[in-house]
């Protein structure tokens, strides 16, 4: 426990230290969402309509651009062979580096979300409710993104083949995501209940597959 | 005789005896005739009375799509299961064959399910006016496709066989997920989609004239999986036969070249 938040930390303080990996998602984020509109036209009803949906699926494009830098850096410096004789297990490396990207990406992401969807025109009541979804689902994806750069870890083309590997499984996330913002009545609390177990189910499940694979490229 | 690689262990002895390549490649090289004239046979009597069933009342001529369409989607599903089970199977024993066998199942798996992808559109465009509608069923077997897609990709990405073939079985493994939720997403979200109706706890709702030619085209598409999933697995085995002879070649050229080396020196 004492070497996984001693991990923990070291990863967030070098995010915050450097912030270029922080700045990149939320560069990468604000410009997806406004690069939308140019798209589809003005229309300020349309907009708000489709805003959950637009913010989502920028969101998941974020993470997946972070993530491939997860375990790359670590590889490319000997810090993950280190890592990987040290005492702790590589399913709690790989958790803890999950757990980082979801605070160091999804976390701000998650803070400028209000200022993205009054961009959107989204309506103000709707705000509250897209975080929750957000801050339910999003752990989940880091988790699952965290599996997908164990992955293609040192590949060649390892940063291309990702998003094609981890965006059908993000799939049921987007779906309850924004199927909690759908209006329909009691839409909310069953979506957010089964984003909540999916979440849960990748964050108990994916350290398993993510150690497999980081084991495998470690070899 | 059912695919041999994955039916469960009845007994340990008998189950180490087939998963033995050299074993695998008579007992398949003497099944195999045998298994693709009893699916000729089958797609025969199957295609006939595809084509001899009376119209739907509701449907008309269209419903003969069904008799492509259902068993190449229950096919899509039932090739990424064994391409898991495969790669449990070779994540916990490191058995070649494991590997062998969801390596060939994939772009078996891809095919069929590009298949029912395309069947299904074109049923779609006179019974809901569209070729594509963003229904949970369809939704979530082309999601199956693009996890096909990505487990071919991503072995084909990694140069070593070894890495490759235990990279793909992690991702096989992570992707099951989606398998239960394709089942049941017509039975959990009512969409355009219709319910099951062969299987169903109150008897098949499907008339006896188009049921029986279903059933026999089922059957026929699985055997047809079973012919390719061996003749694919076959053509594996040979291959990495072949690799293993090359490689022992440039070895053999390599050693003899420095011994020459030496002897000049």
């Amino acid at each position: 426990m004492k070497a996984f938040l001693a991990l923990l930390t070291r990863d967030l303080t070098l995010a915050l230290r450097q912030g270029s990996a922080i700045g990149t998602a939320l560069g990468f984020y604000l410009i997806a969402v406004s690069i939308i509109p140019l798209g589809l036209g003005p229309d300020l009803a349309l907009l708000s309509r489709i805003a959950p949906g637009i913010l989502w699926i920028s969101f998941l494009l974020s993470a997946v651009l972070s993530v491939d830098a997860l375990f790359q850096e670590d590889r490319d410096d000997g810090s993950l062979d280190a890592l990987a004789i040290g005492p702790l297990p590589s399913e709690l490396i790989a958790a803890s580096k999950s757990l980082a990207h979801w605070l160091t990406t999804c976390v701000p992401l998650i803070v400028v979300t209000p200022l993205a969807g009054l961009l959107l025109n989204m309506e103000l009541d709707a705000v509250p409710k897209l975080l929750a979804t957000l801050a339910v689902g999003t752990l989940g994806i880091s988790f699952v993104a965290g599996a997908g750069a164990a992955l293609t870890l040192g590949l060649r083309r390892g940063a291309l083949l990702l998003p094609l590997l981890i965006l059908p499984l993000f799939a049921p996330f987007l779906i309850f995501g924004v199927g909690a913002l759908s209006g329909a009545p009691g839409a909310f609390s069953q979506s957010i209940l089964l984003l909540g177990a999916l979440s849960l189910f990748s964050v108990a499940a994916m350290p398993f597959a993510a150690a497999l694979a980081l084991r495998l490229s470690l070899e | 005789m059912a695919d041999l690689t994955n039916t469960e262990t009845i007994r340990p002895g008998w189950f180490s005896t087939l998963a033995n390549p050299t074993t695998f490649m008579r007992l398949s090289g003497k099944v195999l005739p045998w298994l693709t004239i009893a699916t000729l046979l089958l797609f025969a009597v199957g295609l006939t009375g595809a084509f001899l069933a009376p119209p739907d009342y509701q449907q008309g001529e269209t419903v003969r799509i069904m008799f492509i369409h259902v068993p190449s989607a229950w096919l899509a599903m039932m090739c990424y299961t064994i391409i898991a089970i495969s790669s449990a199977g070779y994540l916990i024993w490191r058995h070649p064959l494991a590997d062998v066998s969801a390596k060939a199942a994939a772009p078996i798996g891809a095919t069929f399910t590009l298949l029912a992808l395309v069947t299904g559109s074109l049923w779609g465009k006179p019974m809901w006016g569209a070729y594509w509608v963003w229904d949970a069923r369809l939704t979530s077997v082309l999601i199956l496709f693009f996890l096909y897609l990505g487990l071919i990709a991503l072995r084909q990405a990694i140069d070593e066989p070894g890495r490759a073939g235990r990279a793909a079985a992690i991702l096989a493994l992570i992707g099951a997920v989606n398998i239960p939720i394709i089942k049941y997403s017509v039975n959990w979200w009512n969409t355009l989609h219709q319910p099951a109706s062969v299987i169903r706890a109150d008897g098949p709702t499907i008339h006896s004239s188009l049921l029986w030619p279903l059933l026999v085209m089922a059957i026929a598409f699985t055997l047809l999986f079973v012919v390719l999933h061996l003749k694919a697995m076959r053509a594996e085995i040979l291959r990495r036969r072949c690799d293993a002879l090359i490689a022992r070649h440039v070895r053999g050229d390599a050693a003899r070249a420095g011994t020459e080396e030496a002897a000049n020196a």
